[in-house]
């Protein structure tokens, strides 16, 4: 038996970032477990540029924003496995990996942090009716096999779906030599940001259909073409609406989903709306000592946020390891409602809270000249107007200690989009 | 007098951008709520330029292919002379984050860079 | 020349290739797909009917009752996943009390042992999870679930071990029939044979009609299916039927043997011999029929939906038999559900009537057991650590979702009638079966496939034929 302070589960800019900060905060013996052959995630295949403009306050590629954090971990020291497979968490925070070296590893950790990242939503999951030939890929599958192994999946491509991967790789295949006939989006508006939706697309003329969906896809062995049709406020197809492409590949790019596996194994109470784990203040899940962050814990817009909400996980897991469980103090719900999807954290304890914290959260509609409120019961104590939020983007509210010590019998704090 | 539609890409709020133009010079830009469409407009109608990202062959490293950038953005008409240039490069491994991939691509007086590290492989 | 040339490599014709190596037979099946179990076989509700269904005295109803007697022992000879799990139908109206009970007569009549009616309080306790409808049911303990391609890879794998050559990618085309044997005309040339098996599956009646003048007639019956994730094993944990009725005949739910939960089949006519593709109305009624037998049916857990073909022959029977007009051409034909559950002793019957035919002698070397690939995930942690001490690549997982090793992937491509695809990887090692569809290992595993096989990655393809899932290479048309 190995034994750490703390394992991380994830070698991506969740996991790096995690660690760097719990061993700027004094935790002394960190391992990171990466299951690719190299440090660094999907940030790797994520090659244009984009970047760290909050972190670096430049705009880098993928892998170049995670060099920065890989050039850290290893001044700091920071051990790392790649090649390994963490195939369990105990509750007493036993990891159990695996790798072709080494074997069966089990590690006795005192904290361990979850940076496990996200996968794909896949053609299966969206029950696509058709065929299932080849040529039918998941965006992030393309992306990897273009981007780091130099291979096209397709020559003639349809899209299916228009957050930021599907845009990104609406522009890649089309200068890598590929056609991209058309992008669809099942909503009335895209999830990406309005720069890729310039830059990708209308740089090189590829039409987005917004309030469209794939309802058929031709071809026994390889992809022959797939249906369009228009949907209605329900999301379903209108009959009569039908548009045939001609095409020989689709990339799905409609969602991504916390991978957790791990957790819920692990016994992690999750979230049914982000499919991450509830966590408090600390980030820290109902199982002691065991910590998320990144898109383990919920999907973010900006690699930028997730570094900074790994770091905050890494030096949580560093006190928790030096001083063992904030204990007192109670912990307050966070709500969200009218608009407001989800916060991350669910709970906040005004005791051992720091003087200010950062909560997170998602919309799930486009509200236009609204305000992002926060009430403390029923007094309203944020009110920031917003000339427009989005579901694609990440929103933030701050909450500072002073203010809800205010409120010694506060039970609850609110999130909401308002009108007015 | 020309007129041009632009989306400002700004923010989420996408405004949409009419920019009047008297031959090269920028007469007005309306429909933005924001300073932010104004920079923006003038910029995309007078000189559009990206950042072009790709990626090349490896000779000798752990991966097949490294991914590079301009260092600079190129004009936006430039594109695709700029990837086509980089049809046929191949770099020898080990590369670093910023080494020289294509030097004064497309005749944009920009280099391309690698935008990862990639070390040579044992064998 | 053959002795037997069998056409499918479907579970029908692999059970008959295997039954027939037992013999001092010359034996040779022929696929025009490029792995077995690529049409009926694979795509299927994978169950084992424990033998009420079909009509008494039909040979669906014997053989079905028979091959049900034979699959748990199979399962441990061929080292396929096989488990009894007892199979439900449930009545969700009083007034059809009738046919359950005509059901149960039935079956006892066909022979399926232990069965019995049970009330909704004991089906409740069974399946907690059953419709608040639901009044009773017919209880099979019998019944039973399997891998279909666990089961077909194996009988092929132990019919190739014994000797049987397999022919893939090789469509056949037409047959002359000579004095005493028969020449079957393929795409990829001619063979010559004493005797044909003609286990087709939808294209059964396509070459019956090319000897017979008594024609038959098959029609694909298409069944839509939808898998759910292992997140929900336990949802139900027996297989649960709709009892027929005025209402319909209702669709499925049943636990499959690697832990996920099945819903299905649709029951669509069409002309298409090829046509698997799902559709939304199929899906629609998957999803509303389910829920009259079981409630909170976790569909939003689905992983994927296929469509598998049923060879429907007009007369609803089983046809194996040699055909008058065509002497040496034995039909295997119109092997519709139960055919899965049956497939061990229809292949006992094909090759019980080519012994008789021909007075072949069983062969003493004949190796009856087969070992299938090693899943680590059975074995103790010293165990596992030993073997990956010894071969590294077991310690490499490649399919995140379903565990699954290198060493596994390799065992599968290597192996007689080895995979040669993404899909004959994923129905041998189950990589890429799980919930993320593929997406994240079917880059390592098209790399595995090129190493061991010694081609190019852009030459893998998805499942043989024009599936290639790499097109070119970047800027390749620049």
């Amino acid at each position: 038996m190995l034994n750490y302070d703390i394992v991380i589960v994830g070698g991506g800019p969740a996991g790096l970032a995690a660690a760097v900060s719990a061993k700027r905060n004094g935790a002394e013996s960190i391992l990171v477990l990466e299951r690719d052959k190299e440090l660094g995630g999907i940030l790797n295949q994520c090659i244009h540029n984009g970047f760290g403009l909050h972190t670096f306050k430049e705009e880098l590629t993928g892998p170049e924003y995670a060099q920065r954090f890989i050039d850290q971990l290893l001044e700091e020291n920071i051990e790392y496995k790649l090649n390994t497979m963490v195939l369990d968490i105990s509750k007493e925070k036993v990891v159990t990996a695996m790798n072709r070296s080494e074997g069966i590893l089990e590690i006795q950790a005192k904290a361990v942090i979850l940076a496990m990242g996200c996968r794909e939503r896949s053609r299966g999951a969206l029950n696509i009716p058709g065929y299932r030939p080849a040529g039918v890929f998941s965006a992030g599958t393309a992306q990897r096999l273009v981007n780091m192994e130099g291979y096209l999946p397709g020559r003639e491509v349809v899209i299916l779906g228009s957050g930021d991967i599907g845009l990104i790789m609406a522009r890649r295949m089309t200068l890598e030599g590929a056609k991209v006939k058309v992008v669809a989006e099942l909503l009335p508006y895209s999830g990406g940001l309005k720069r890729n939706i310039v830059q990708c697309l209308d740089d090189f003329g590829i039409p987005l259909k917004l309030s469209h969906t794939v309802v058929d896809i031709k071809g026994k062995e390889r992809v022959e073409g797939i249906t369009l049709a228009q949907v209605d406020e329900n999301r379903r197809p209108i009959p009569g609406t039908e548009e045939f492409y001609e095409c020989d590949t689709l990339l799905l790019s409609c969602g991504l989903i916390p991978e957790n596996e791990l957790s819920r194994e692990l016994g992690v109470e999750m979230s049914p709306v982000t499919s991450g784990p509830l966590v408090n203040e600390s980030l820290e899940t109902n199982v002691e000592g065991v910590f998320a962050c990144g898109n383990v814990l919920h999907v973010h817009d900006l690699v930028d946020f997730v570094s900074q909400e790994a770091q905050a996980a890494g030096k949580n897991a560093a006190e928790y390891v030096l001083n063992g469980k904030k204990e007192g103090g109670k912990d307050i719900p966070i709500i969200a409602t009218q608009g407001a999807r989800y916060t991350v954290p669910k709970t906040v304890n005004p005791q051992r809270m720091d003087e200010k914290h950062v909560v997170r959260f998602r919309v799930g509609d486009v509200y236009k000249n609204c305000y992002v409120s926060v009430y403390l019961d029923d007094e309203r104590i944020i009110h920031r107007k917003r000339p427009v939020v989005a579901p694609g983007e990440m929103e933030q509210i701050e909450l500072k200690k002073e203010q809800l010590e205010a409120y010694p019998d506060l039970k609850e704090i609110t999130v909401k989009i308002e009108t007015e | 007098m020309e007129k041009r539609e632009l989306v400002c890409i700004g923010c989420p709020l996408g405004c949409p951008l009419t920019v009047e133009i008297e031959g090269t010079e920028v007469v007005s830009v309306t429909g933005n709520t924001c300073k932010r469409g104004d920079v923006y407009a003038r910029k995309e109608v007078t000189n559009p330029t990206r950042i072009v990202t790709s990626s090349v062959k490896v000779e000798g490293g752990v991966l097949a292919a490294v991914s590079v950038k301009t260092k600079e953005d190129i004009p936006k008409g430039k594109i695709f002379e700029c990837v086509t240039a980089l049809k046929d490069v191949c770099v020898k491994a080990p590369v670093a984050i910023g080494d020289v991939v294509l030097a004064d691509v497309a005749g944009t007086g920009v280099d391309v860079i690698a935008t990862k590290n990639v070390i040579a492989s044992t064998s | 020349m053959f002795d037997v040339v069998v056409i499918g490599a479907g579970v029908s014709g692999s059970a008959s290739a295997r039954e027939l190596s037992r013999y001092d037979l010359k034996v040779c099946v022929v696929e025009m797909e490029e792995d077995v179990c690529c049409g009926t076989s694979k795509a299927n509700s994978a169950i084992v009917h424990a033998g009420f269904d079909a009509e008494s005295g039909s040979l669906m109803a014997k053989l079905n009752v028979e091959g049900s007697e034979m699959m748990e022992e199979l399962s441990k000879e061929l080292d396929f996943h096989y488990k009894r799990n007892g199979s439900l139908v449930v009545c969700i109206h009083e007034e059809e009390r009738d046919n359950l009970q005509a059901l149960y007569e039935r079956g006892v009549k066909n022979g399926v042992k232990d069965l019995r009616i049970i009330e909704r309080d004991e089906l409740v306790k069974l399946e907690p999870n059953i419709s608040d409808k639901a009044v009773a049911a017919l209880y099979a303990p019998t019944g039973a679930i399997v891998c279909p391609f666990g089961m077909n890879i194996a009988l092929a794998e132990n019919a190739a071990v014994n000797g049987v050559e397999f022919r893939f990618d090789t469509k056949v085309t037409g047959f002359e029939k000579k004095d005493d044997y028969w020449v079957v005309q393929t795409s990829k040339g001619d063979i010559e044979t004493k005797y044909v098996v003609n286990a087709a599956g939808v294209y059964a009646d396509v070459f019956h009609n090319m000897v017979s003048e008594k024609k038959i007639h098959i029609t694909p019956r298409r069944g839509d299916y939808c898998l759910l994730d292992r997140s929900v094993e336990g949802y139900v944990t027996h297989t649960i039927f709709q009892l027929p009725s005025k209402y319909g005949k209702g669709v499925l739910v049943t636990p499959t043997v690697h832990g996920n939960t099945l819903v299905g089949p649709t029951a669509i006519d069409i002309e298409d011999k090829d046509g698997t593709n799902t559709t939304q109305q199929g899906i629609d009624e998957l999803t509303q029929k389910a829920g009259e037998t079981v409630k909170n049916l976790p569909i939003r857990q689905v992983i994927t939906s296929f469509a598998g073909l049923r060879a429907h022959e007009d007369g609803h029977e089983f046809i194996i038999e040699e055909l008058e007009d065509a002497k040496g051409f034995i039909d295997c034909s119109g092997i519709e559900s139960p055919g899965l559950s049956s497939a061990p002793a229809i292949g006992k019957m094909v090759a019980g009537i080519i012994k008789d035919l021909t007075g072949a002698k069983e062969r003493e070397d004949f190796i009856a057991t087969r070992k299938g690939i090693l899943d680590p995930k059975t074995l103790s942690k010293e165990e596992y650590a030993a073997l990956i001490k010894e071969k590294p690549e077991y310690g490499n997982i490649i399919c995140r979702c379903e565990m699954i090793t290198e060493g596994e992937i390799m065992d599968a491509i290597n192996r007689p009638l080895g995979a040669k695809s993404l899909d004959g990887v994923k129905r041998r090692t189950r990589a890429g079966m799980g919930r993320c569809q593929a997406g994240f290992c079917s880059p390592r595993t098209i790399e595995i496939l090129a190493r061991e096989r010694g081609v190019d990655p852009s030459e893998i393809t998805k499942s043989g034929g024009e599936s290639k899932i790499i097109v070119g290479i970047n800027k390749d048309n620049l």
